[in-house]
């Protein structure tokens, strides 16, 4: 069996060395650190936070995601602007058809806007 | 093998070592200390680490954010006693083997804030403290020379034996007792087991 039969034997040959090259340092670590640094642990060490404070509570809680009709509102209005910047450069040359198309879609935003305001939205709990 | 052997090979271009030394080279040449800066003193010890004097040289420029990955606490600074149990905390969170300088007038006794009462005489009240500099603040050359301190104590500890190292003996402890926050002081002020204090005898 020799190399001009399996032509990728060489490809295994350099996966195995490949795979050597990475695991033995680290059976070599695993092994010195056996010998020389016997593990020490402890409650303290073992914790999961690590600045020096202890930790409070639960990890598992609940976040408010209010914040995100916020975002959305936020970004509704962001996008008009994008479309009222063309809009009034382009201002003076616009047919009556057009101006009234972006009214109509202005409209439409402050009447969501209004709608998000009456229902409670923008108010913070 | 005695020095002589070993000197003349050293002429040869043979270097002979035991494993203990390879070992306790290699450790004091790449001491990783805390970032962790309690006051002025935090000044200075910045000051080491940058290219004017350069603590890169010793392999102690990795500053290390976690005291997961750090070897040596370096208590910079005025421990209040609000601070004390988070140093406290932080230094049993450091594995093994670890070492602690105090460095400046006020980890070391409380400096000159020592009358306040809401200052802690001396980090060594809690946690064992390898090298003491004192000064107010220590310049960075004393830091240094604290640091070549600890690396010749690190040099000089033993593997194996009754006096072995603490990391390699698990008998000793690596936690120290955190003290909590008491009506008037941390309670308990000190821990006899690493702080004994000096008896004046008249």
């Amino acid at each position: 069996m020799g190399a001009d039969q399996h032509p990728y034997l060489f490809l295994l040959v350099f996966f195995v060395m490949a795979l050597g090259f990475a695991v033995g340092p680290l059976l070599l670590a695993m092994l010195w650190a056996k010998i020389f640094s016997p593990a020490k642990p402890g409650e303290m060490k073992n914790a999961t936070y690590e600045c020096g404070l202890e930790s409070k509570g639960d990890a598992w809680v609940a976040f408010k995601s209010e914040y995100y009709l916020y975002g959305i509102l936020f970004l509704l209005f962001d996008v008009e602007t994008i479309f009222l910047l063309p809009f009034c450069v382009a201002f003076t040359g616009l047919s009556v058809g057009a101006v009234l198309a972006m009214l109509v879609f202005v409209l439409l935003l402050v009447e969501g806007l209004a709608w998000a305001w009456v229902k409670g939205v923008l108010t913070w709990k | 093998m005695d020095d002589g052997l070993r000197n003349e090979l050293s002429k040869q271009g043979v270097v002979v070592v035991t494993l203990e030394e390879l070992y306790n080279w290699g450790r004091k040449n790449s001491v990783w200390p805390l970032s962790f800066g309690l006051a002025c003193c935090a000044i200075e010890m910045m000051a080491a680490s940058m290219a004017r004097y350069d603590l890169a040289r010793f392999g102690a420029e990795v500053f290390r954010p976690s005291p997961r990955q750090a070897d040596l606490m370096i208590v910079a600074g005025t421990v209040t006693k609000k601070m004390a149990p988070q140093v406290v905390r932080l230094y049993n969170q450091m594995p093994e083997p670890k070492y602690v300088i105090a460095m400046g007038a006020c980890a070391i006794s409380g400096g000159p804030f020592k009358q306040g009462y809401n200052v802690l005489k001396g980090i060594d009240r809690y946690i064992p403290v390898d090298v003491h500099i004192p000064g107010c603040p220590p310049r960075p050359e004393a830091l240094i020379h604290a640091f070549m301190m600890l690396q010749r104590k690190i040099d000089a500890q033993k593997l194996t034996g009754p006096n072995r190292a603490r990391h390699l003996n698990a008998d000793l402890p690596s936690e120290f007792p955190v003290p909590l926050f008491g009506e008037h002081d941390l309670v308990p002020p000190s821990n006899p087991n690493v702080w004994e204090p000096a008896v004046v005898v008249r």
